[in-house]
């Protein structure tokens, strides 16, 4: 079976997120090479939308995970999207979501991406606390 | 209270502001002063989706905004002063009763001369952070809270070459 190693996704935020989550998601699934991180520390909103538009058209995804919803990748990923049509941006991103991403076996990127949306939700759990 | 914070960012309403500096300080509004955001329907309508529902968020271009700063200032509950650029917080300064500045991030473009991590500034932009100090302004750079205020004479001291 020959594993899927295309670019699928971006993956953007603060400080080491995308790398951090992409090393987790490397450790457990081995398919990290399929999302790519963008490191945008100390870029203006406007040098990370043009980051995010050159690595968009580079390697051609329609789907980008960012972090925070109010985060400045998100801002610049929702700017590009005006006129960038068929990406598709999740905010809010964990590694459940990326996990499921990588590991869909659906061919459509937007149609794993919207699934592991749903799997990310329900993966949030607590346990214990006092009694 | 009143305006506890008074910030020029040009990336504007993002995770330091709504989250690092607003969790803290209890910010519940956001009075955002720019031009361009404050004629834009899209532009307005993508930073209102920033900020949680929690948080109230006002748009005005300088002009309106300077007349309505003494009425924001007796609001009962924390809030923060947000432009996107220096021009605008020193046309704001110039109007009168805003003590302090704090530069929370102005990143690198063609031009400007890197000062700190997050400070990129032009010569103009340069002299226009000082006219905010002679005016009365106590200016320091300070991107979240947990990091030390940096005072604006420190800061033009030493440039990061290279």
């Amino acid at each position: 079976m020959s594993e899927p190693a295309a670019v699928r996704a971006l993956v953007a935020g603060h400080g080491e997120f995308a790398a951090g989550l992409i090393s987790a998601v490397e450790a457990v699934t081995g398919r990290g090479a399929m999302l790519e991180p963008v490191r945008v520390q100390g870029l203006g909103g406007e040098d990370i939308e043009q980051h995010l538009r050159e690595r968009i058209a580079a390697t051609g995804v329609t789907v980008v995970f960012t972090d925070l919803q109010a985060g400045s990748c998100t801002m610049a990923a929702r700017r590009l999207l005006r006129d960038v049509a068929g990406v598709l941006l999740v905010s809010g991103t964990n590694l459940p979501m990326l996990l499921d991403f990588v590991m869909s076996s659906a061919r459509e990127p937007h149609d794993s991406a919207r699934a592991a949306v749903e799997r990310a939700r329900s993966a949030i759990t607590v346990h214990g606390g006092p009694a | 209270m009143t305006l506890v914070l008074n910030r020029i960012d040009d990336r504007l309403i993002h995770g330091q502001v709504v989250v690092g500096w607003g969790q803290p300080l209890d910010v519940r509004f956001i009075v955002l002063v720019d031009d361009g955001v404050a004629s834009s329907d899209w532009e307005r309508e993508l930073y209102r989706m920033g900020v949680p529902p929690e948080m109230e968020l006002r748009f005005h271009s300088a002009a309106e905004a300077a007349p309505l700063l003494d009425s924001y200032r007796t609001e009962p509950e924390p809030g923060i002063l947000l432009t996107g650029d220096i021009a605008t917080m020193r046309e704001l300064v110039r109007h009168g009763g805003v003590r302090e500045v704090n530069i929370g991030g102005i990143h690198h473009r063609a031009g400007r001369r890197q000062y700190l991590r997050y400070v990129f500034l032009t010569a103009e932009e340069q002299s226009a952070l000082r006219e905010v100090a002679a005016l009365g302004a106590l200016v320091t750079a300070q991107d979240v809270p947990a990091a030390r205020a940096v005072s604006l004479e420190e800061m033009l001291a030493h440039p990061e070459d290279g």
